[in-house]
């Protein structure tokens, strides 16, 4: 790679991509990766792989907190919003019976509950993921494009990781045994 | 090992165990076989006449429709004391078919139900289409549907609001939030699925459809992480909502004080009534979608039999639940309650209809107790269709015969149904399966993310990581 090109961005690659045969040389690559300081990396797969985004050192997500933000942020506002027009902004004595009826409030300040924890649980997700993503370029390689959805497991490591090196980044996913390496083009 | 994710369960009859996953399978044939419904299969004749059937009934929809909003509420045949009858009939009866939907998908995710995982992609579809024909019911119910948003909380120079102390008022957000919370739960559901389709499609057109749906889905680890979080969270939050929908709709009546509606075992029975038919239309649709499309590998006759099961296991509760309105009735004291649950129901005008129900709900499902019954497709197809019409004569019955007969004998009258009730009704069968036609030919309709995950951990079980291009893995299922 050449450095003192002027167009040093446009020509540099988007990362170096491998494909395993199995998910146990997937994971050991992904763990030997990242214990090597890698960090901008991703792996492939089309189904889940357990162990797999763990090894490269994702513990935990942020999906379940912002479910529990969402179901309160929900339940909270609906509630209000019942409490507000009953007791504020239109009381209405029915006979005497109590403005603040709370048992009555509940089935909607519920349902609004989980209406707001499974929109955070669809869009936060969605969001966190950085998706929808219009362009990737890893689809650029046409075996990937074929496969990812299908039955391959790939492992990326991304030019952009200051730890990048074409030849050392090629010889560490070379090291077991993947089933071919390929560069990918941004 | 003999079937996938379920230990061989020894009988001792000598009969067959089926598994979940039948015959030899790879991640590529899963996917080939499923995608290939969608992608490959020709356009055949057959769905061509399903799907005018289907659209025949939806224009007579329309019309029925349009009719209405012209001539307005008195077209149909409902009067002063029977002022709900098909509509609200229709109603229950749809949102309780959607809710089985729920139930496989979500209930039995956490539960760890394995054989959920080739029909829960169809029950959930199957659940927002039967939300979308529920929903037209009050829509329409409405007189002056156009007005809907009244039910909604929204700003108003009268500075008026819904009436949150109203079942009606819970109902709509009840509905409401079901249906958005089924969509983004089918949705999540699919994106795997349709990002498969993207990467295999050869028409330009597919694949932009497939990939403007897949958003950008390549299967990150990372990606994945937060995806099973957010689907085992929806499947969560579905349990309990699924639940709160039939109550809220079991509000609805037994908050009135109608004779024969205003019983406490209401919200269980409305649910287990909801599953019950529900798993009949699943039933109803799913067996011969795997023998038009050849899927008997992925909808075995073990899924056959548990949802047999399931169904005599509700059909009991709602069972449970005749018999328990009777005692009360009996036991309650009330004169009226006491003559709408023991004299008009089985002798009155409408007990025809109460006879077709006991017949229809509680006599025929008990075949299912034989597992010749439950492992007979043929056998559980017709079953499920007399459980279908019998679940909508609840729904008749509990709405037309109590308020046919109220407290006032002056006020008394009798409900039949007109032809623009009937061509509603049938209309929204006609919807619903005008959107399953179209369903099955441009979506996968077995999962086919997950069953590669059946396939993945089958294979684990043998300690073999490979899939697709080492040894297959199979599935040593006795059927093979």
């Amino acid at each position: 790679m050449s450095h003192n090109h002027p167009h040093h961005e446009e020509e540099s690659p988007h990362g170096l991509l491998a494909e395993y045969e199995t998910t146990e040389a997937i994971l050991a690559a992904a763990e030997r990766a990242y214990s090597l300081g890698y960090r901008k990396m991703d792996a492939y797969s089309s189904v889940p792989v357990e162990g797999l985004a763990e090894a490269m050192g994702m513990k935990k997500n942020l999906v379940a907190p912002l479910v529990f933000l969402g179901g309160l942020g929900g339940g909270l506002t609906g509630f209000f919003m019942q409490w507000f027009a009953s007791v504020v902004h239109y009381p209405y004595d029915i006979g005497g019976r109590p403005l603040n009826s709370w048992p009555a409030f509940i089935p909607v300040t519920f349902e609004l509950t989980v209406l707001g924890a499974a929109s955070l649980a669809t869009f936060g997700m969605l969001a966190l993921n950085g998706l929808p993503k219009p362009y990737n370029p890893l689809f650029n390689d046409a075996n990937f494009a074929a496969r990812c959805t299908t039955d391959g497991y790939f492992l990326c490591l991304e030019a952009d990781d200051p730890k990048f090196d074409l030849e050392a980044s090629r010889a560490l996913l070379a090291e077991f045994h993947p089933k071919s390496i390929t560069i990918v083009d941004r | 090992m003999a079937s996938i994710g379920l230990p061989h369960e020894g009988n001792g009859h000598g009969l067959v165990e089926h598994a979940v996953l039948e015959g030899e399978h790879t991640f590529e044939s899963v996917t080939e076989q499923i995608g290939g419904a969608v992608l490959k299969r020709p356009y055949e004749f057959r769905w061509f006449v399903g799907l005018l059937i289907a659209g025949g009934f939806l224009s007579g929809f329309i019309v029925a429709i349009t009719w209405l909003l012209y001539r307005g509420l008195g077209i149909w045949g409902i009067n002063v004391p029977v002022m709900w009858a098909f509509d609200i009939t229709n109603f229950v009866w749809w949102i309780g078919i959607g809710h089985a939907g729920t139930l496989i998908s979500a209930i039995l995710l956490l539960l760890k139900q394995d054989w959920r995982t080739s029909i829960n992609r169809f029950a959930e579809a199957m659940t927002l289409f039967a939300v979308a024909c529920a929903g037209v019911f009050p829509l329409i119910h409405l007189g002056r549907p156009w007005l809907f948003y009244w039910l909604l909380p929204y700003p108003n120079t009268m500075g008026l609001w819904a009436q949150w102390r109203s079942p009606l008022v819970w109902d709509v957000f009840a509905v409401s939030t079901y249906g958005t919370v089924s969509l983004f739960f089918w949705y999540i559901g699919l994106i795997p699925d349709v990002a498969t389709l993207r990467d295999r499609a050869q028409n330009v057109f597919a694949k932009y459809a497939y990939g403007f749906l897949a958003l950008g889905w390549t299967g990150s680890a990372k990606h994945w992480h937060r995806y099973r979080t957010a689907y085992v969270l929806l499947a969560g939050l579905s349990t309990p909502l699924v639940v709160s929908v039939h109550t809220v709709v079991s509000f609805d009546f037994s908050t009135a004080n109608m004779p024969g509606w205003h019983t406490t075992v209401f919200p269980p029975y409305f649910v287990a009534g909801a599953i019950y038919s529900g798993f009949a239309m699943v039933a109803t649709l799913m067996i011969p979608l795997r023998s038009w499309y050849g899927m008997q590998s992925f909808i075995t006759i073990k899924h056959i039999d548990r949802m047999a099961k399931v169904m005599l296991a509700t059909g009991m509760i709602v069972t449970y639940g005749y018999f328990v309105e009777a005692f009360m009735a009996w036991y309650g004291g009330n004169p009226y309650e006491s003559n709408q649950i023991t004299r008009e129901r089985p002798l009155g005008d409408y007990a025809h209809s109460y006879w077709t129900l006991l017949f229809c709900n509680c006599t025929v499902v008990q075949l299912f107790w034989f597992r010749w019954f439950r492992t007979n497709p043929l056998m559980v197809w017709i079953f499920s269709l007399i459980i279908n019409t019998g679940m909508w004569f609840e729904r008749y019955i509990i709405i037309v015969v109590s308020l046919h007969k109220d407290f006032l004998p002056s006020s008394w009258s009798m409900f039949h149904g007109t032809v623009w009730d009937y061509m509603t009704f049938y209309g929204t069968i006609g919807l619903f399966m005008t959107l399953v036609f179209l369903f099955v030919r441009f979506l996968p309709a077995v999962s086919i993310a997950e069953v590669r995950e059946l396939v993945h951990e089958h294979s684990h079980h043998h300690g073999n990581g490979q899939h697709g291009h080492g040894a297959p893995a199979t599935s040593h299922g006795a059927t093979t």
